[in-house]
């Protein structure tokens, strides 16, 4: 069971009902659970809309969308039925959130599938989650098989003349999945390839209806928007980034874990106070702010705040929210190749910048760890990976390249101190190269 | 085929919930690996008929998804990750660890008596608690040397039993 943390900067929006037994739907609605639907009933579609557009709420899975903008453009009148598609298949290397919300609040991601479905005009909705988490899966089912019991599902939800049904639906392993088009390639039982855009999901979705598709905890943090009110959330947060986020810690920081902090929340701070610092008296070199996608950042660059527009004015993105803290004794080789592995293993080969870019990286890489690169090899990778950017329908290519071409840009002295079959300087704490380990 | 109860009950809850019959293949198909160990060819076979798809288009799913197998693994299959968060927290140490205790090849094969095999993996989501694996669905997280003995060894006892 995954440990809770906390801290006195926290901000408990999402978080307030973790490890207060809230799987349980009667203690949920002791909790306040499922008011907000009441209320969502009872105000209808353009007054949800509104009120989750006045709590600057963007997007949690990473790309940061406003999500009642989203909403909006979905089309009120539909020849085909409308779907609401909550987006657990959480992958990104250094994002455990889901995992949390779906572990201790999953009936906050039903109530918020709910609402997004009313707003909409849908009467289905679907929880999709990783095949990995199945017993977060299995906790789900239960939830749902109790809001059923109860009559918050199905017909006539709380006697308001509405029919919603919630389905859960898992997957069997596959990062791409988490882009938006794969995902409903992969509820509708196929390889799990990205769709060609436009048309977009609000208006040619699942089985070819208008879908809203949204990340787990963006539809967590919507019903204490509906039920106090989307200008209390926004002020939580800062200008055009509305509440929390769950941040994850991981690396090596004294204190990892996953904290509830306000939009805004400096970087440094949420290092040096929230987690406590670099573990083990060392120093930190790198940060990799928001899972392994984003580019990275020099130690002298993490006095930003994070959200999601001051953290592309830093020329990297708050992603995720999975804060990857790294200290000076790791090899930025190493890691660099750990990354593109994840890709390489995880690219569909749909598009070929993105097959063959993530291999032939991995190999230069793999060659460069071992000593045998050569002098021309930083500049080619850096070539090559910004060459496969906005080249490939999905952004699995972009989430490849662009960590790489941070790495090879900020620390091009660990790629040289690799040169001429020099042994990696950071010896003991890069061996076993994770191939040689697996044999593959 | 004939299904065993539980998966014609899972099979009979699912299909009512999708417009088309044949979105509840990818989980449905990790149902019966759960079940036999792996997807079988006489499980594709059924498949095909039950939802009016070829064959060669279930393989094609198959082969996409990375939990899903053709052939048979250990009882207890131990994935142990070692993507950029466990990494950074001796990952690869502890999958050279589970390796060594067992005495099993990574991604192949299974130890002589069939109960374990061991699969490095890519992240699990448990990215604040690493090192992290699961063995089949359980979480096991903040991994040692001396936490891995432990539960190798009570899955061993469970297998004995």
């Amino acid at each position: 069971m995954p440990t809770l943390v906390s801290h006195p900067d926290e901000v408990k929006v999402i978080s307030k009902r973790f490890g207060q037994g809230a799987a349980n739907i009667d203690r949920y609605m002791e909790l306040d659970g499922y008011k907000a639907l009441r209320k969502a009933l009872a105000v209808g579609p353009d007054a949800i809309i509104n009120e989750v557009k006045a709590s600057n709420l963007r997007g949690r899975g990473g790309a940061g969308f406003p999500t009642g903008m989203k909403w909006s453009f979905v089309p009120k009148e539909s020849a085909k039925p409308k779907y609401v598609l909550c987006n657990g298949d959480e992958s990104e290397p250094g994002t455990c959130k889901d995992h949390l919300i779906f572990l201790h609040d999953p009936h906050s991601v039903i109530e918020g599938a709910m609402i997004a479905a009313i707003a909409v005009g849908a009467h289905s909705a679907y929880i999709y989650i990783r095949g990995e988490y199945r017993y977060l899966l299995e906790i789900m089912q239960k939830a749902i098989a109790d809001c059923y019991a109860k009559g918050i599902c199905g017909k006539n939800i709380f006697g308001s003349g509405y029919d919603l049904d919630v389905f859960w639906h898992g997957g069997a392993g596959a990062y791409e999945v988490g882009e938006e088009s794969a995902l409903m390639e992969s509820l509708e039982g196929k390889r799990g390839v990205p769709r060609i855009r436009p048309p977009f999901p609000a208006v040619v979705g699942l089985w070819g209806g208008p879908t809203v598709i949204n990340n787990v905890e963006t539809l967590a943090s919507v019903p204490p928007i509906i039920l106090n009110g989307g200008k209390a959330y926004a002020e939580i947060g800062v200008e055009r980034n509305g509440g929390t986020r769950l941040f994850q810690l991981s690396g090596h920081v004294a204190k990892p874990g996953v904290y509830e902090l306000p939009l805004g929340y400096n970087l440094k701070k949420a290092i040096y106070e929230v987690g406590g610092g670099i573990a083990d008296g060392h120093k930190l070199k790198c940060v990799v702010p928001g899972g392994s996608s984003v580019p990275c950042l020099r130690p002298e660059e993490i006095d930003i705040a994070l959200d999601f527009d001051s953290m592309m004015k830093a020329g990297t993105f708050l992603g995720s929210g999975g804060i990857v803290v790294i200290n000076d004794q790791t090899c930025i080789v190493k890691f660099a190749l750990r990354t593109i592995q994840f890709y390489r293993h995880e690219s569909c080969g749909w598009c070929i910048p993105c097959r063959e870019g993530t291999d032939w990286l991995t190999k230069s890489l793999r060659r460069f760890h071992a000593g045998a690169g050569v002098q021309k090899d930083i500049d080619n990778m850096r070539y090559l990976a910004e060459n496969m950017l906005g080249r490939t329908f999905c952004p699995l290519g972009d989430a490849a390249a662009m960590p790489i071409i941070g790495f090879v840009k900020k620390y091009r002295e660990e790629f040289e101190a690799h040169l001429d079959g020099r042994p990696c300087p950071f010896g003991q704490h890069t061996v076993s190269n994770a191939m040689a380990v697996s044999g593959h | 085929m004939k299904f065993t109860d539980q998966l014609e009950a899972r099979f009979a809850e699912m299909l009512p919930h999708y417009p088309v019959k044949r979105s509840l293949l990818v989980p449905f198909l990790l149902y019966t690996q759960d079940e036999y160990g792996y997807v079988k060819d006489e499980v594709i076979e059924e498949l095909a008929r039950r939802l009016d798809i070829t064959e060669l288009d279930i393989r094609g799913v198959i082969s996409y998804y990375s939990m899903l197998r053709t052939k048979p693994g250990g009882k207890y299959n131990v994935q142990v990750c070692t993507n950029i968060c466990c990494l950074l927290r001796d990952g690869e140490q502890m999958l050279e660890h589970v390796r060594d205790s067992l005495g099993v090849h990574v991604n192949q094969g299974t130890t002589a008596d069939g109960v374990f095999s061991v699969e490095e993996v890519e992240c699990i989501g448990a990215c604040s608690w690493a090192p992290a694996m699961q063995v089949n669905y359980d979480f096991h997280d903040n991994l040692t040397p001396e936490k891995i003995d432990r539960i190798l060894k009570e899955y061993r006892e469970k297998a004995a039993q």
